[in-house]
């Protein structure tokens, strides 16, 4: 039942995130998160905050964890987080969660198809769409610090929509990496 | 007309540069039927490749100026070369030519083929300059002078009254040749088009080479480029203090935006705002006391003022939307800022205490980055049209006319000239970074790119940005 909440929760964080930008408005993707899939998508969710401690691997570094997912990928001109995503942001919700010590920073980052100093507003606004979905859930705001580069620091060099793509991020960063 | 520009090739090629190309570019058949007498100034409107690699330290580092000059009206001037001026260090009149010639405000009249070319007025035969169609004459030297300094002369006449317009003699070390030859270039163009010219006046730049990102000073020329910051992390809008000493920019080297202000001659550089979150888009107040700066310390980005020394920000807007790129206004009594309250972003104005804001743009979706002309009565902004591409405007207050400027499709950053008269931007094209200026009136188009990498967010500095010891 409270994983159901959680969901939710998730849902109407989302849907309040919707773009500002141009009047061109996308919809968050309507589709509910419903429980089962919340459920199956964070399959390590007990113990997650036992094992960072003491345990043999670190869950943020394990490559088999949802947790060493790290990017959450935009639309270009928007910042809206897409439903796909909405497990990575549960996971590390729940981690934060379990994990009181830790602190995190989100990096919000545009492609270069925008004013260099506006693309700034666009990589914090994404920032700020993945904090609010991360606050909603439990979090509590003074854990996270929201910066943006802009679109200054490209993981894709290309000049495409591939490469775009790419660059179309924010990434969570916790304290210490 | 192509003598007059063999003459100038010939002027250039005497700096002995390896890499000059001058080339002649016509102009498309749209143009010919909007430019009455077209045909009699074809020859004006050149492409003007100007690639001269002078300081071999400097070489990779060195802009390279290309020139598109619309026909128009323009004055014909000769600019004789100066006398002994192959014997000193550095030659004056290629410099003026280049300068006034990009200005798009001046024909080069031949100065070949006299049997003595004049260097004291006894010498002037105005006849033989009228019938060149010379409307206005400069003649000079070069001599050496005590303490292995030079003494730099020159006289600029009235062709058709047949008098002395100006005449100044400057005694200068070697390494200020070329600043003279900036000054000259100043005094020329003031006594002919009656406002100071900025051939003396300073520009930073953002040199991105590989993963490097240099801040540069350089003249208004592109020469003389000098780094006086290097990172690995990203640095951005550079803005200069009204008073020329200083540079405020956002450095990323903490691994999160905070604006630093640096003193040109000291070398010595304060973080100015690191607060939590986001510090950038800092602008400075004309008094050089303040600046805005755009923080998301209380929520998403809003506009803030601060002291140069750093200390406490003071809220201007409050909103839940994004306001950042601010700006004072001239007379410093308002803040022109971007905000998406709206819906896109677009220009707002507010008074500088604070207040409610005003909307002040309406066309298109996406108008940001504003910049305001010295006078106060132009702003220069970026435009995003329907199809993406970026392209500078301007707005005239009193009259609330939008004008577009460039093409695109990826220009930003629009910089004015101290005088008004030339925007200066960033203009990135097939993924590289160079440098556009554009004459406000749309006439006269420059592109200035560098070899050593992706040229971005120009600065044009003030009269007087001539700090003479830049540290490293």
């Amino acid at each position: 039942m409270k994983k159901i909440l959680i969901g939710f929760g998730l849902a109407l964080v989302l849907a309040a995130c919707a773009s500002k930008d141009g009047g061109k408005d996308v919809k968050v993707d309507s589709k509910p998160v419903v429980p089962e899939t919340s459920t199956s998508a964070t399959p390590t969710t007990s113990g997650l905050g036992s094992t960072n401690v003491n345990g043999k691997t670190d869950p943020l570094k394990d490559p088999n964890n949802i947790l060493s997912k790290r990017i959450i990928y935009f639309e270009y001109n928007q910042d809206t987080v897409k439903s796909e995503f909405t497990d990575v942001i549960q996971a590390h919700a729940k981690y934060l969660n379990d994990n009181r010590g830790r602190k995190i920073r989100l990096e919000g980052h545009a492609d270069e198809r925008g004013s260099r100093e506006y693309n700034m507003a666009l990589g914090q606004r994404r920032g700020e769409a993945v904090r609010r979905a991360l606050t909603t859930l439990g979090v509590s705001a003074d854990r996270i610090e929201t910066v943006s580069f802009g679109e200054d620091k490209p993981r894709a060099t290309g000049h495409d929509e591939a490469a775009w793509a790419q660059n179309r991020r924010v990434e969570v960063v916790y304290d210490g990496e | 007309m192509i003598r007059d520009i063999q003459s100038f090739k010939g002027d250039l090629l005497a700096l002995g540069s390896q890499n000059l190309q001058l080339s002649f570019g016509a102009i498309g058949q749209g143009m010919r039927k909007l430019v009455p007498g077209f045909k009699h100034r074809l020859a004006l409107t050149m492409a003007l490749f100007i690639g001269i690699f002078a300081a071999a330290q400097h070489a990779n580092a060195q802009l390279i100026i290309d020139v598109t000059i619309s026909a128009g009206r323009q004055i014909p001037i000769a600019i004789a070369p100066f006398a002994n001026e192959l014997n000193a260090p550095q030659n004056i009149t290629p410099v003026i030519i280049n300068n006034l010639t990009r200005t798009g405000l001046f024909r080069m009249v031949n100065t070949g083929g006299l049997t003595q070319t004049p260097s004291e007025p006894s010498q002037v035969n105005f006849v033989d300059w009228s019938s060149r169609s010379a409307e206005a004459l400069v003649i000079g030297s070069i001599n050496p002078a005590a303490d292995g300094k030079f003494e730099v002369r020159f006289r600029l006449f009235d062709v058709a009254k047949q008098n002395q317009i100006t005449s100044v003699a400057y005694t200068v070390s070697a390494s200020q040749l070329r600043a003279t030859a900036h000054k000259i270039s100043d005094e020329i163009y003031e006594k002919l088009i009656g406002e100071k010219g900025v051939f003396s006046t300073k520009i930073a730049y953002v040199l991105k080479r590989g993963s490097r990102f240099e801040l540069q000073v350089a003249d208004a020329d592109g020469f003389n480029p000098q780094t006086v910051l290097a990172s690995q992390e990203p640095i951005r809008s550079p803005k200069w203090s009204p008073d020329g000493n200083k540079i405020a920019y956002v450095s990323f080297e903490s691994r999160k935006s905070t604006v630093i202000v640096q003193d040109l001659l000291t070398g010595q550089r304060k973080t100015i705002a690191n607060f939590r979150g986001d510090n950038y888009a800092p602008n400075w107040a004309p008094d050089g006391r303040r600046l805005v700066v755009a923080l998301s310390k209380d929520a998403v980005s809003q506009i803030y003022v601060i002291s140069a020394d750093g200390g406490d920000a003071i809220r201007i807007t409050q909103s839940n939307s994004i306001d950042t790129n601010a700006t004072f206004t001239a007379d410093g009594s308002n803040i022109i800022f971007v905000s998406d309250r709206s819906g896109g972003p677009q220009l707002y104005k507010v008074p500088a205490s604070g207040g409610t804001p005003t909307r002040m743009t309406f066309e298109g979706n996406y108008n940001v980055n504003p910049r305001v002309s010295s006078d106060g009565k132009l702003i220069a902004f970026v435009n995003r049209d329907a199809s993406s591409r970026l392209r500078i405007a301007t707005l005239e207050l009193a009259s609330n006319q939008m004008t577009i400027l460039t093409e695109g499709p990826l220009d930003d950053s629009p910089s004015f000239s101290p005088n008004g008269r030339t925007i200066l931007y960033e203009s990135k094209s097939g993924g590289r970074g160079a440098l556009g200026s554009v004459s406000v009136d749309g006439r006269v188009k420059s592109k200035l790119t560098s070899a050593a990498g992706d040229v971005r967010e120009p600065a044009w500095g003030p009269y007087g940005s001539s700090p003479g010891s830049l540290t490293k």
